[in-house]
């Protein structure tokens, strides 16, 4: 499975697991994918682990692990060794300048597509747009570590989320209840 | 490049990636930035080019993104000279960027999906999603802007902007950009 995702694996997990193999439904699936994306780390990943322990315990999820990864890392090892034998050629440097423009305009797109996401978000769009500007000024302008961002922005961020939550399911029971 | 790290810095590589696996909310990529300001910047234990090419080629490469973080600790172990010192770079780097996380993951994982409504996982998810949206945009410039000669990237930030609309927009195969980014390159049109 792993060696069929280019950019990305989790769509031809969801094919295998939940359309071919039919191990587990496309419901179970959403949910698995939901954990695996709120914790850290990476998602097909955690998704692996999930899935591993659901059926074999802690074994399945080594195995998981070990199956998503060892194909790709060989394959990509190789890549890398072959492009080394070659890194001295313009040409070379030429092509890999080219893929990594499209890389970070791949992972830009990947950040705004997730913004339709943030349309049901409690915080409101005006705090959701401070908060995602907030996070690019300090980590890709002002160039401070990581922590900053997620443990600093983000607990603040957390916060802010907990409290909106809880009035909009306050208002949500206020009018169930006329 | 030629480097002589000692066990001390390879265990210090080790736990900076410990720490960064728990704090990559949103997946690895977002965790890039970090690692350049930590192996090019503060460290120099990667250039710039070096950097940028391992993130270009795992993106071509199939399989989980996060391989990209070995792929950096393999080049660090070449700087110092061999493929004995890469694998002990990619250990380490991917090693350190997965342990944390996916013990947490295993830890967690029938307790998250039993709470998945409890108001706290709701104010995490929520609170968490514009960080990081802005830390994957945030990663994308980083990638970017590593080209400084304004003159000769003017054409590679045109190229970034145009394929980040094309993923954005449409349904367009991803292999396809990749190739089309590597043909103009070595045409020498970017």
């Amino acid at each position: 499975m792993a060696l069929q995702g280019f950019g990305g694996v989790v769509a031809i997990v969801q094919r295998e697991m939940v359309d071919r193999k039919q191990w587990m439904t496309r419901q179970e699936f959403i949910e698995e994918w939901s954990v695996a994306q709120i914790m850290p780390g990476p998602n097909v990943i955690n998704l692996s682990i999930l899935m591993g322990n659901r059926y074999f315990g802690w074994r399945g999820s080594m195995v998981a692990v070990a199956g998503i990864l060892t194909a790709p890392l060989l394959v990509l090892l190789t890549l890398a060794m072959l492009f080394s034998g070659i890194s001295n050629l313009p040409m070379a440097q030429g092509a890999l300048r080219g893929m990594g423009a499209v890389v970070a305009g791949l992972i830009a797109a990947t950040g705004l597509r997730m913004i339709e996401g943030l349309r049901d978000n409690a915080m409101g769009p005006l705090v959701c747009t401070a908060l995602g500007v907030g996070a690019f000024l300090l980590i890709a302008l002002l160039r401070l570590p990581l922590a900053w961002a997620v443990l600093g922005l983000g607990s603040l961020a957390c916060l802010w989320a907990w409290r909106q939550i809880g009035r909009v399911e306050a208002r949500r029971q206020a009018k169930a209840r006329r | 490049m030629s480097l002589a790290l000692t066990a001390s810095d390879w265990s210090a590589m080790f736990l900076h990636f410990l720490t960064l696996s728990l704090l990559s909310v949103g997946g690895a990529v977002t965790t890039a930035p970090e690692m350049h300001r930590y192996l090019v910047s503060e460290r120099v234990w990667l250039t710039d080019a070096q950097f940028s090419s391992g993130m270009a080629l795992a993106q071509a490469a199939p399989g989980p993104n996060v391989l990209f973080v070995g792929l950096l600790g393999w080049n660090v172990g070449l700087n110092q000279g061999g493929y004995g010192w890469a694998l002990l770079g990619l250990t380490i780097t991917l090693g350190g960027m997965l342990i944390p996380s996916s013990l947490l993951m295993y830890m967690t994982a029938s307790w998250g999906h039993r709470n998945r409504e409890l108001r706290a996982v709701r104010a995490f998810k929520q609170g968490m999603a514009p960080i990081v949206v802005g830390l994957m945009v945030a990663t994308a410039w980083l990638l970017s802007s590593a080209h400084t000669d304004a003159q000769r990237d003017g054409p590679l930030w045109a190229l970034t902007v145009v394929a980040a609309l094309l993923v954005w927009r449409t349904r367009i195969h991803l292999l396809w950009l990749l190739a089309a980014g590597a043909v103009l390159g070595a045409l020498g049109g970017v």
